[in-house]
């Protein structure tokens, strides 16, 4: 009796995460008027708003933006960030422990305090409104090259021992011996670096006025807050349909990454 | 030439090629966390509009901030989102942790869900919250209006709008707390609980003495990540009230981006940067401390 009542309580949470969601999915596919119902069925169910949203902005657009600034911060961020945890972990040299406190500094500023000197910058190098803007800041990050550390400093030395005997330079160490044994880590880093820079809005914002340069987030949030248009309910959900799909997507697949990563991203406050 | 042969010499027992597997991130540092790093600190001092030539002011920056209305407006709404937002994501996340803790079948399952808002979008959670939120048609004021009593104007009253942010900030972040907490429970040694209840105390007692004592590291993981994420919450305002009504919404955040994008203040935005990142500074580690040396006991 008591365990039912544990499933009843744990159930009913679980459909407070969840029915939002689905209302916003049956939303984006209902006839305007029957959105503001509970049901999550209609008998007219149609993609006509998602139709209006491709029609009115640039959604495709921002879709590629996102996707190609996202994966090209992941990208930079697992090679180079992994060499640097590599070079912190497994190599002697004099500043290795100084770079670690830097890095380890890093992590503890309030993002506050650099926003508007790195605006700034950007236009003092002439970079806002190009792609450059939207990535450069992203290329590094000090929180994962921690959990690259972390992880490279649990492989055997005799291995690396035995890869510098046969002559092999550091970087083909890494990426022919580490890298294969990695990829936990390295999932761990590119899911959530992937995540954060698709989800980040704020500085886009800043930078990005050209609205064939905008990403995702940024288009639908000023589409939907400008008055641009009769901001229609069940446009607005399509949109944030749209805008929330490919991270679920992959959290469905790959969610034991997002959540330890997430967490153990918790752990270093 | 003879300083670098000598250098080569020392690094020889060094390893060869370590510094450029740094040098990236060495570049990287100087360019976006040193350089702006020093640059706040002249800019504070100076007004800039970005466009013409930066202009020495002194300290009139901060003899303004110290006469803002709207800074500590902003100051007293992150208190209030903060005061409820950080016990809120506590209770509710330790009910869940320990619920789950128990041997309960699809632990896995719940979890997952649990943590799903956390990982979506901000911009498309809010725009979702906007319309659960909406008076007239909103999901929540239909729920209410289905069990007989009156709508809430959630979003359009200056009381009620600042705790339905941090309402639905705890319904999309409270996933990495539950996370963590779990984590907690779990590393709790099962031998004190055995321990105790040779003793004599009780599931209450047990839950009192041995779980929350436990727990308290967890909990200042807890309390530290949700009061930073409360000094920076920027986008929930911006889109459900443009930090209305009545400014009970301007966040510290939302308000630095209107000195540096509405009015091109450059010089008072970094000022505004700088202040909020001490206050962030000086709660957390009064946070460490208070919590921390209970921690220790």
């Amino acid at each position: 009796m008591k365990l039912l009542a544990k499933y009843a309580v744990l159930l009913i949470v679980a459909v407070v995460f969840v029915y939002p969601f689905l209302w916003m999915l049956a939303g984006s596919l209902k006839p305007e008027l029957e959105i503001p119902r509970l049901t999550l069925w209609s008998n007219t169910m149609s993609l006509e708003s998602y139709h209006q949203v491709f029609q009115k902005i640039p959604i495709g657009r921002a879709f590629l933006n996102s996707i190609f600034v996202s994966l090209s911060s992941t990208l930079s961020v697992v090679v180079f960030g992994s060499m640097v945890g590599y070079a912190l972990a497994r190599l002697r040299f004099p500043g290795n422990k100084l770079l670690f406190a830097l890095i380890l500094f890093t992590m503890m500023i309030p993002f506050q305090i650099v926003l508007i000197p790195q605006y700034t910058l950007m236009v003092l190098l002439g970079w806002t409104d190009t792609y450059l803007a939207l990535i450069a800041p992203t290329l590094m990050s000090a929180f994962s090259i921690i959990l690259f550390r972390q992880f490279f400093l649990a492989i055997p030395q005799a291995l690396i021992d035995a890869a510098r005997l046969d002559g092999c330079s550091e970087l083909t160490i890494l990426f022919r011996i580490v890298w294969p044994m990695s990829r936990p880590v390295i999932i761990t880093v590119a899911i959530l670096t992937f995540m954060t820079n698709w989800n980040e809005v704020l500085w886009p914002l800043m930078v990005i006025r050209e609205r064939t340069l905008m990403t995702m987030p940024q288009l639908v949030t000023l589409y939907s807050i400008g008055g641009e248009a009769e901001s229609q309910l069940g446009f607005i959900l399509a949109a944030a349909t749209l805008l929330a799909l490919p991270v679920i997507a992959a959290y469905s697949f790959f969610q034991r990454y997002f959540i330890e990563g997430m967490a153990s991203s918790g752990l270093k406050g | 030439m003879k300083t670098w042969t000598i250098t080569a010499l020392r690094l020889k027992g060094r390893d060869k090629g370590s510094y450029w597997l740094v040098l990236p991130y060495v570049l990287f540092f100087v360019a976006f966390v040193a350089y702006p790093l020093l640059f706040s600190l002249i800019l504070v001092f100076h007004r800039w509009n970005v466009v013409s030539p930066m202009e020495w002011v002194g300290l009139k920056n901060f003899v303004r901030l110290l006469q803002d209305p709207q800074f500590f407006r902003s100051i007293v709404n992150t208190l209030i989102f903060l005061s409820i937002h950080i016990p809120l994501q506590i209770v509710i996340a330790l009910c869940l942790a320990l619920l789950l803790n128990a041997r309960i079948r699809g632990r896995g399952f719940f979890r997952a869900v649990y943590f799903l808002p956390v990982v979506v979008s901000g911009v498309a959670v809010t725009l979702l919250w906007q319309q659960l939120y909406s008076y007239d048609y909103g999901v929540l004021n239909t729920i209410l209006r289905g069990l007989g009593l009156s709508g809430l104007p959630w979003l359009i009253d200056r009381t009620l709008a600042m705790p339905s942010i941090a309402l639905m900030a705890t319904w999309k972040n409270v996933g990495i707390y539950i996370v963590l907490f779990l984590a907690g429970l779990q590393n709790i040694n099962r031998e004190l609980y055995e321990a105790a209840s040779i003793d004599g105390a009780g599931p209450g007692r047990q839950f009192l003495h041995i779980t929350l004592p436990q727990l308290s590291p967890a909990t200042l993981v807890v309390v530290v990540l949700s009061t930073i994420g409360g000094f920076s919450l920027f986008i929930e305002p911006y889109v459900l009230t443009g930090g209305g009504p009545m400014q009970s919404t301007l966040s510290g955040m939302l308000y630095i981006y209107n000195q540096a994008f509405y009015f091109n203040h450059m010089g008072y935005a970094a000022t505004l940067g700088v202040v909020y990142a001490l206050l962030i500074f000086g709660v957390v580690l009064l946070q460490r401390k208070v919590l921390g040396s209970e921690a220790g006991e």
